[in-house]
């Protein structure tokens, strides 16, 4: 077990990605109970709107420098390709079956990656994305590498943030209020339609940070990048409670130590020698959350909400 | 709104109707080829991914059939015969390939085909073609079980698919070959395994694992990991304290490039792999992949003098992609087929038979010729009896061949 600090740090640093791109899953729900199948290309095409920004700023910038240009050049195409998704492709179908706007998000999804595929260059494949120089980080017998250091950052700060904003600033109070009862809402005078809007683009914003550390953690961007960890993700907002954002991190969190230490040590069980390693270690994050979900079916965090399925 | 939703219906269809009839006209022109000259068109189907993680070893594919289809017409090599290659892309995906299979059967034109790049698709497109009597001829497939029957290892060989050939060794010759060089060569003795679950890394793994602890060589453990995966912490940490000297992987670059890289930040052993991850793509997605090492199949083409002029025409055809690694083999590959067409239309008193395909498919086991890999020559379960391998390994940042020999189980 020496190496469970490792394994932990693996984890967290794993578990921070699926947290920050679950915020939208759970942001978007909390307000309009749609589950956003497009969420991870929106994530996707964040990490190629960051790629796009290194790739034009002029040569000898260095990376440090670059980042938060490359996060802000992220967010902008995140956002802008959320908001116009739920202008066009969601907007005309509120109010109808909830399975239409499901549909509409996986047929988005498909159509996003096939963009980004078909009209970026060299896109066809995985592309490569600047790393952050520099040895290891040695801390409490875990060695962090700077791409992950960058997510057990960012992943915190961004959480902070968006409790500042959620409880302490008036669109946030609003977003609390349609969530709780859209109608009523609206009757108070809440924009609802702004407040769904921006439930949207800070989802995006999230999942633009995420990629730009998935891209400085795994050294390569591409198209299909979003569906698995945001298959992941969405799986970590239903773990902690989906429509809570600490829960979405909090299940994050979780998943992804779940994942490194089924790696690491299910094999290493007697007798459970075939049922460990990479190949099953999905098979025991999913059982997890059967088991939360057993246990306690509105997640980690979630409330009871009686009136919605 | 009524009218508005009939003109939308209408643009519609029409829209659909003018692609379908587009589509058909194009393959009429096809049809009317022979047009003032006397030649007869014959096809010849493509099938790579051109598309997707694995397309720079697929554009180099699709490549080299083009330049050896053009090569043949410009040296007449068959009288009154002019090659065209027809490629598809299968996106490294068996669904995909499928359907490209009953593409290339209905089009009576098409007389070969060269590919896959995968062994998984190679898999779905054996039966179809041995149905159909059509040729097909991989130059990258390494899967033992494709020639010789899911009995292989047993010694209970037998050919499944009589219309199925490849100018690649198989797995059972590399994985060994691999192993050899490791435990030989490199006097490396324990290792951790790994693969990707598919039918080539799995394949290659397995047969690595069988000839390295043959060997005297230790496994110290084995994983397998999810192809679409880029981030592999987890198990590296689980590498980094089992004492292994290096990490033998079967699968493919795109996972490997990643996995290399995160494995020499926390341990500094080397990766191997086999001919999925010798391509200049590894390169690019792995800042550390200094001292990682890979076989191949054949010699290295820059090597040969048989492949020199290959070097040459490819380079003056001006293609905008390397041929990669399975450029000599597919040039080979389209070119047994070029040679089968001749020995068929020679047979036939030099006229085209009109039932070219089960003449093709008979005419291959009497393909004999020089190649860019070296001698070219199909044994009774349709592979190559060309064993060539070579071991390579990333020096200053490219990949250099270190060691070739003709492998004997």
């Amino acid at each position: 077990m020496h190496e469970l600090p490792q394994q932990l740090a693996n984890g967290l640093i794993l578990g921070a990605m699926y947290g920050l791109i679950a915020i939208g899953y759970t942001m978007v729900y909390g307000i309009v109970q749609l589950i956003n199948f497009a969420h991870g290309e929106i994530f996707m095409v964040g990490g190629f709107g960051a790629l796009t920004v290194y790739l034009i700023l002029p040569a000898g910038f260095s990376l440090g420098a670059a980042i938060p240009l490359m996060i802000l050049g992220g967010m902008v195409v995140s956002v802008a390709v959320a908001t116009a998704a739920e202008r066009f492709a969601y907007r005309p179908l509120r109010g109808a079956p909830r399975l239409a706007p499901l549909i509409t998000a996986i047929g988005l999804s498909i159509v996003l990656q096939q963009l980004v595929w078909q009209w970026y260059p060299d896109a066809k494949k995985d592309h490569p994305f600047p790393q952050l120089e520099g040895e290891a980080l040695s801390l409490l017998g875990a060695d962090l590498q700077p791409g992950g250091i960058f997510l057990l950052v960012a992943a915190p700060i961004s959480m902070i943030a968006l409790g500042f904003f959620v409880n302490k600033t008036r669109t946030g109070r609003g977003m609390q209020a349609t969530a709780q009862d859209p109608d009523t809402a609206k009757l108070m005078g809440i924009n609802t339609d702004r407040i769904i809007v921006t439930a949207f683009a800070i989802g995006a914003a999230f999942a633009a940070v995420a990629a730009v550390g998935y891209g400085l953690h795994n050294g390569q961007v591409s198209f299909r990048m979003g569906f698995l960890l945001g298959l992941k993700a969405f799986t970590a907002a239903v773990l902690g409670g989906i429509g809570n954002i600490y829960g979405a991190m909090l299940g994050g969190l979780v998943l992804g130590v779940a994942e490194a230490l089924a790696t690491g040590y299910i094999a290493e069980i007697p007798g459970m020698e075939l049922f460990g390693g990479g190949s099953w270690k999905d098979v025991w994050a999913f059982s997890l959350l059967i088991i939360v979900l057993l246990v306690r079916p509105q997640g980690l965090l979630g409330e009871r909400v009686a009136d919605r399925a | 709104m009524r009218h508005r939703s009939l003109l939308i219906l209408t643009t519609v269809l029409t829209t659909g109707a003018l692609t379908l009839t587009a589509c058909g006209s194009r393959d009429d022109k096809g049809g009317g080829g022979d047009k003032g000259d006397s030649k007869t068109k014959v096809v010849i189907g493509v099938d790579s991914p051109t598309s997707g993680d694995l397309s720079a070893l697929g554009l180099g594919i699709r490549n080299s059939a083009d330049l050896a289809a053009k090569t043949a017409n410009k040296n007449n090599t068959v009288p009154g015969v002019e090659f065209v290659t027809q490629p598809l892309d299968d996106q490294a995906q068996p669904n995909v390939g499928q359907q490209n299979a009953a593409k290339f059967i209905s089009d009576k034109k098409v007389i070969g085909v060269v590919g896959p790049l995968n062994s998984s698709i190679a898999q779905v497109m054996q039966k179809p073609f041995t149905d159909a009597k059509l040729t097909q001829v991989s130059p990258a497939n390494t899967g033992t079980e494709l020639t010789q029957g899911p009995n292989w290892k047993a010694g209970d060989k037998k050919r499944p698919f009589a219309a199925y050939f490849r100018t690649a060794t198989t797995d059972q010759v590399q994985g060994a070959f691999a192993a050899k060089y490791l435990y030989t060569t490199k006097k490396i003795d324990k290792v951790y395994l790994m693969d990707d679950q598919k039918t080539y890394g799995a394949g290659l793994a397995a047969s690595f694992k069988e000839q390295f602890t043959k060997l005297g060589g230790k496994i110290v453990g084995e994983d397998h990991v999810v192809p679409e995966e880029r981030d592999f912490n987890a198990i590296v940490t689980k590498v980094k304290n089992s004492g292994a000297k290096a990490l033998y992987y079967g699968g493919e670059y795109p996972a490997a490039g990643p996995l290399s890289q995160q494995l020499k930040d926390a341990i500094k052993i080397p990766l191997m792999g086999g001919d999925g991850i010798y391509s200049a793509d590894f390169l690019t997605l792995n800042k550390k992949a200094e001292g990682d090492l890979a076989t191949s199949v054949g010699k290295p083409v820059e090597q040969l003098d048989s492949a020199k002029k290959f070097i040459d025409d490819y380079k003056a055809a001006g293609y905008k992609e390397d041929y990669e690694a399975y450029g000599g083999g597919t040039y080979d590959a389209t070119w047994a087929i070029i040679e089968a067409v001749k020995i068929a239309v020679a047979d036939n008193g030099g006229k085209v038979p009109a039932d070219l395909r089960p003449k093709v498919l008979d005419a291959m086991s009497k393909v004999k010729f020089d190649g860019v890999t070296g001698p070219v020559s199909f044994d009774e379960y349709g592979d190559t009896t060309n064993t060539m391998m070579t071991a390579y390994q990333v020096e200053n940042g490219k990949w250099a061949a270190k060691f070739s020999e003709a492998y004997k189980p």
